[in-house]
């Protein structure tokens, strides 16, 4: 691929034709705010954290947007630029409820982070606030459009990545805001309850609902907010804490795309699940059942242990005592009816090595080919 | 026109625009319409768009055989017998009802038209825009002929280029150049598009050429379509214009008709159309980005450029945008020629260009003056100065996106670059004149109140920067506001305008910027005196009657919607402070005007 030449901060950086500015700095360490850009979607140049100045060019140009041309001289931090971005974000501030301490994105809020870059507490702009109520209408997603700051990515994400579409802004100026078609509950839309608008959202403003409405969430907010006040990374709080691993990363068992999941685990139980953005097949996101299906893991009901049943009750046994009853009894079937008398079904939740493993089971231990998948359904 | 047209005694035509219409001109249509039927007068009746001549509608022009004219304003369908009857009948004119007579052109408020040098209107209010024939009569479709039949396409940009045009929509850039962009931007498919969303509050320039002459769009933009390779025209028109709409739409169809639109126009081997496409009426979608988007069926909301329309446009194909002004000047380009244009105007900005005067000023309408005629000519030759007698005070330009300018400033020429130096833009061409009753700091409000509304909200800058300087305005108007507010004011107005994504909100400040450079000291006595010079600021006024001057006719006690003004009949009149809202309902109607806000 062709390549280019460009100058950020007095680094000679070298990137592919076509990158963004952006693209570049990050490529080369270094950071450029930013509140609407998102890699998963198609850049969109609006909250204007990320202007930089380019030499020669006529006005400041959004690095998230602007592809970087040969021999372009970019400057991504000075006075005029800092400025422009602190009063951007005191302008976010004037119109968002700064109650962090309360909000169960703290700590993981963009906003927040940009406000505390910028030693902003207090907005000294002063004016109107939002008064939105806040939709709860479904199990799924809450919306608190109070603390949106109209980033776009929600929309973004339904319409290009889901390939939903279910938001869209309404209104004009102050009063513009995202929002389903006349208002409708989400569930009398076609809205699938991924959950995408979730993981993008920079801000409190799209929450997953089970993790907002348990009990247990007050402690995980502890934490968080802890490690928002004392600026300390969650893995550091945690190893203070004597906690070694609340975050698990790990494969969604749902099917075998293997999109990565990031388990949070408090107290043995699992709160939340996100994935993480640009990393394995997945890219961060996540289907209704990757990110919501987890609570039959904790569920009294969820069987542990192998059950046999004996005169006409289950009973539970351990694993060599039931595997060795299948086998004997594959066994025995195969002997007295032929391999052909025996079919085998697997799973789209096992993965394709666990698939080949039992087709082999099915032609080399069985002798037949009954093999079949639920994914052919 | 040579005679009038036909074989009748005299044709008389009504002008029928939208103004004409709110003025009452239907009504005078149909008394005209049954007059001429039971007078058995021998007229050849006929409409014809807005003259420009707004503050006279309804406006009837008669022309006898020799193509002589007369045209009378305020005409009524009361009026419209004795018109017949005088003129028609006798050939008597009624002196009293004449606005402009065409062997006199200095004659009354003439001076109106006779100061201006119409390019753009060229036919305005002169021909039927219903009839592609009286098109066709005085030249039309000849200059699209010549050049589809006799022209490369990089001839007709060539003379565009000669010409000196810039658009005028707003930003003021050369057409000619333009359209070499997207004649050089590789692709098959390639779009035109007429920018007709015409949102400057008080702006109505593009509405009256569509109304009046909607065939010199459609032929600007074969043209265009030619000169570029674009096979599909839009023309983005707002809802808000049924007239222009419909006219559109019968043009479209003769275009039809006569094969000057579809395959194989004028005979040659270029194929072009258009399609009308109706806006809803939000001001961002004249913005390019956003109006594509608004045809493409999105929401209307701009995108950062680059990439520019020339190279990825409506539906990623390369894409010219012009506005109607721009588009109704090129036929007169190809058939004069670029250089007598160019003739017209000063060394950068060149031909023509149409204002919109509104306001205080006497003679409110369409002006369509040479470039680099001074403010002054504009606003007191063809305007006729400040209406009721009163002080002028500052000219804005351009709409919500442009400046203020003072008394001091009305010697700059009507050219791009000085105007800009001067801190107000040229704009869409709106031209909003304020007297000493208006106050600067209620005015840059009213305008920053139209953009906040109008900003689609995608960036922070506009959306939340621009309502909060709002709210400062409203403070400084209520009397609340505090020293340290002007500072505050240009810093956020700064970054507002280095931050934002369109020039909506990048021009946003505008009026607040020129307001504080021209009139810092009306601000300031708002914060620090708590006085509205003006005496407009409701908060900041006490209204009270002239004893010396009040005739005690009551008018004021008639519409005082609290009862605040009492007083025997012909004895002045006394105004309750307490009980008064300052709604100044009163001090308009006072015929002596003995009401004074202070
Ligand atoms: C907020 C905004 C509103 C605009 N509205 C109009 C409009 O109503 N009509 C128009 O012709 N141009 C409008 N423009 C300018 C157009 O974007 C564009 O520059 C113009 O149509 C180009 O045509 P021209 O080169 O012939 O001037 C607007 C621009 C902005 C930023
Ligand atoms: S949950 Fe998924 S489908 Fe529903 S709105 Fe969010 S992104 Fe769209
Ligand atoms: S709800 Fe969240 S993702 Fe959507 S626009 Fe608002 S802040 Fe952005
Ligand atoms: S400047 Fe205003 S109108 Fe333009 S994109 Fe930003 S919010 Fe929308
Ligand atoms: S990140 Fe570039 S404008 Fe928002």
């Amino acid at each position: 691929m062709e390549q280019i030449k460009v100058e950020i901060d007095g680094l000679a950086c070298e990137a592919p034709k076509g990158s963004t500015i952006l693209d570049i700095a990050r490529a080369n360490g270094i950071d450029i705010p930013t509140l609407c850009y998102d890699p998963r979607l198609s850049p969109y140049g609006a909250c204007r954290l990320c202007l930089v100045e380019v030499e020669g060019a006529r006005a400041l140009l959004p690095a998230c947007c602007a592809k970087a041309d040969d021999g372009m001289v970019i400057q991504t931090t000075n006075e005029k630029l800092e400025r422009i971005r602190k009063t951007l974000v005191e302008l976010l501030v004037s119109d968002h409820p700064m109650e962090c301490q309360g909000c169960s994105k703290s700590g993981r809020c963009e906003l927040q982070r940009l406000a505390d870059k910028y030693g902003i507490t207090e907005s000294s702009f002063t004016g109107e606030v939002h008064e939105y109520d806040l939709h709860r209408e479904n199990p799924f997603v809450m919306r608190d459009y109070n603390k949106c700051i109209m980033c776009g990515r929600c929309i973004r994400i339904c319409r290009e990545v889901q390939g939903v579409g279910v938001y869209d802004f309404v209104n004009r100026g102050f009063k513009a805001v995202p929002g389903t078609p006349y208002d409708r509950p989400m569930q009398e839309t076609p809205c699938e309850f991924c959950g995408q608008c979730i993981s993008t959202c920079p801000t409190g403003a799209i929450k997953a609902r089970p993790y907002e409405d348990f009990g247990r969430v007050a402690a995980l907010d502890m934490l968080r907010n802890a490690c928002a006040y004392f600026k300390m990374p969650e893995e550091d709080m945690m190893k203070a804490l004597g906690l070694e691993s609340w975050v698990t990363r790990t494969t969604c068992a749902y099917c075998g795309c293997g999109c990565q999941l990031d388990i949070h685990v408090i107290d043995n139980k699992i709160v939340e699940i996100t994935s993480p953005v640009m990393v394995g097949s997945g890219q961060g996101n996540l289907c209704v059942k990757g990110r919501f299906g987890y609570d039959f893991v904790s569920s009294s009901e969820r069987l542990t242990r192998p059950l046999i049943k004996k005169k006409g009750k289950f009973e539970e046994a351990e694993w060599d005592e039931a595997l060795s009853l299948v086998a004997k009894k594959l066994g025995d079937t195969k002997k007295k009816s032929g391999p052909d008398s025996i079919g085998v079904l697997s799973s789209a939740r096992a993965t394709n090595e666990d698939n080949y493993l039992i087709q082999k089971f099915a032609r080399a231990v069985i002798g037949t080919n009954n093999v079949d998948h639920c994914a052919r359904l | 026109m040579s005679g009038n047209g036909n074989g009748h005694a005299y044709k008389v035509v009504l002008g029928y625009g939208t103004c004409g219409i709110a003025a009452g001109a239907t009504a005078v249509k149909e008394a005209l319409e049954q007059e001429v039927e039971s007078g058995g007068y021998d007229v050849d009746l006929d409409i014809a768009g807005c003259m420009g001549l707004c503050f006279k509608e309804p406006v009837v022009e008669i022309f006898d055989r020799d193509g002589c004219s007369v045209v009378y304003g305020d005409i009524t369908a009361k009026k419209v017998p004795q018109l017949l009857e005088e003129h028609v009948g006798k050939g008597q004119v009624i002196e009293d009802w004449v606005v402009k007579k065409s062997e006199d052109p200095n004659a009354c408020d003439g001076d109106f038209l006779a100061n201006q040098l119409r390019v753009v209107l060229r036919n305005c209010g002169k021909i039927n825009p219903e009839s592609i024939e009286e098109y066709i009569e005085i030249g039309g479709y000849e200059a699209a002929r010549k050049a589809l039949t006799s022209m490369t396409p990089e001839e007709v940009i060539d003379e565009v280029s000669t010409s000196g045009i810039r658009g005028r929509g707003g930003a003021g850039f050369p057409t000619g150049t333009k359209w070499g962009f997207a004649r050089k931007s590789p692709g098959d498919e390639k779009y035109l598009i007429c920018n007709a969303d015409e949102g400057d509050p008080g702006a109505f320039m593009d509405r009256s050429v569509l109304e009046g002459d909607p065939h010199t769009v459609l032929e600007g933009m074969i043209l265009a379509g030619f000169a570029i390779g674009a096979r599909q025209g839009y023309i983005y028109c707002r809802a808000e214009y049924p007239l222009a709409l419909k006219r559109l739409d019968i043009a479209i169809e003769e275009c039809h008709q006569k094969g000057f639109l579809g395959e194989n126009i004028f005979g040659s081997d270029w194929s072009f159309d258009v399609k009308v496409k109706k806006g809803a009426g939000a001001f961002v979608c004249g913005e390019e980005t956003a109006m594509m988007a608004s045809i493409e069926g999105q929401r209307g909301m701009p995108k950062p450029r680059p990439p520019f329309p020339a190279n990825s446009g409506l539906w990623g194909k390369p894409t010219n945008i012009n506005n109607v002004e721009t588009f109704a000047a090129i036929p007169w380009i190809i058939a004069e020629g670029g250089e007598k244009y160019a003739d017209i105007g000063t060394e950068k900005s060149k031909g023509t260009k149409v204002f919109c005067l509104a306001g205080k000023v006497r003679r409110t309408g369409l002006a369509e003056v040479p470039m680099g005629y001074t403010l002054r000519q504009v606003i007191f030759d063809v305007g006729g100065g400040i209406a009721g007698g009163r002080e002028f005070k500052a000219v804005q330009m351009g709409g919500p996106s442009g400046g203020c300018l003072p008394a001091e400033k009305l010697d700059t020429q009507v050219d791009y670059d000085q105007i800009t130096a001067a801190g107000a833009i040229i704009g869409s061409g709106g031209m909003i004149v304020a007297d000493n009753r208006t106050c600067m700091v209620d005015l840059a409000r009213y305008f920053l109140s139209f953009t906040q509304d109008e900003s689609c909200g995608k960036c922070t800058p506009c959306r939340i920067g621009t309502k909060r300087m709002l709210e400062i305005l409203e403070r400084i108007c209520e009397g609340k506001g505090e020293p340290e507010d002007i500072e505050k004011l240009q810093i956020l107005a700064g970054d507002i305008k280095d931050a934002s994504l369109c020039a909506l909100g990048g021009t946003a400040p505008n009026p607040v910027l020129t307001t504080l450079r021209y009139f810092k000291d009306e601000y300031e006595d708002h914060i620090l005196n708590h006085k509205c010079a003006a005496g407009s600021c409701p908060a900041l006024i006490t209204l009270y009657i002239d004893a010396e001057t009040c005739t005690g006719c009551a008018a004021c006690v008639k519409v005082c919607p609290t009862d605040a003004i009492t007083g025997e009949k012909k004895e002045p009149h006394v105004i309750d402070a307490e009980a008064c809202i300052r709604c100044k309902m009163c001090l308009s109607r006072c015929p002596s005007e003995s009401i004074i806000a202070e």
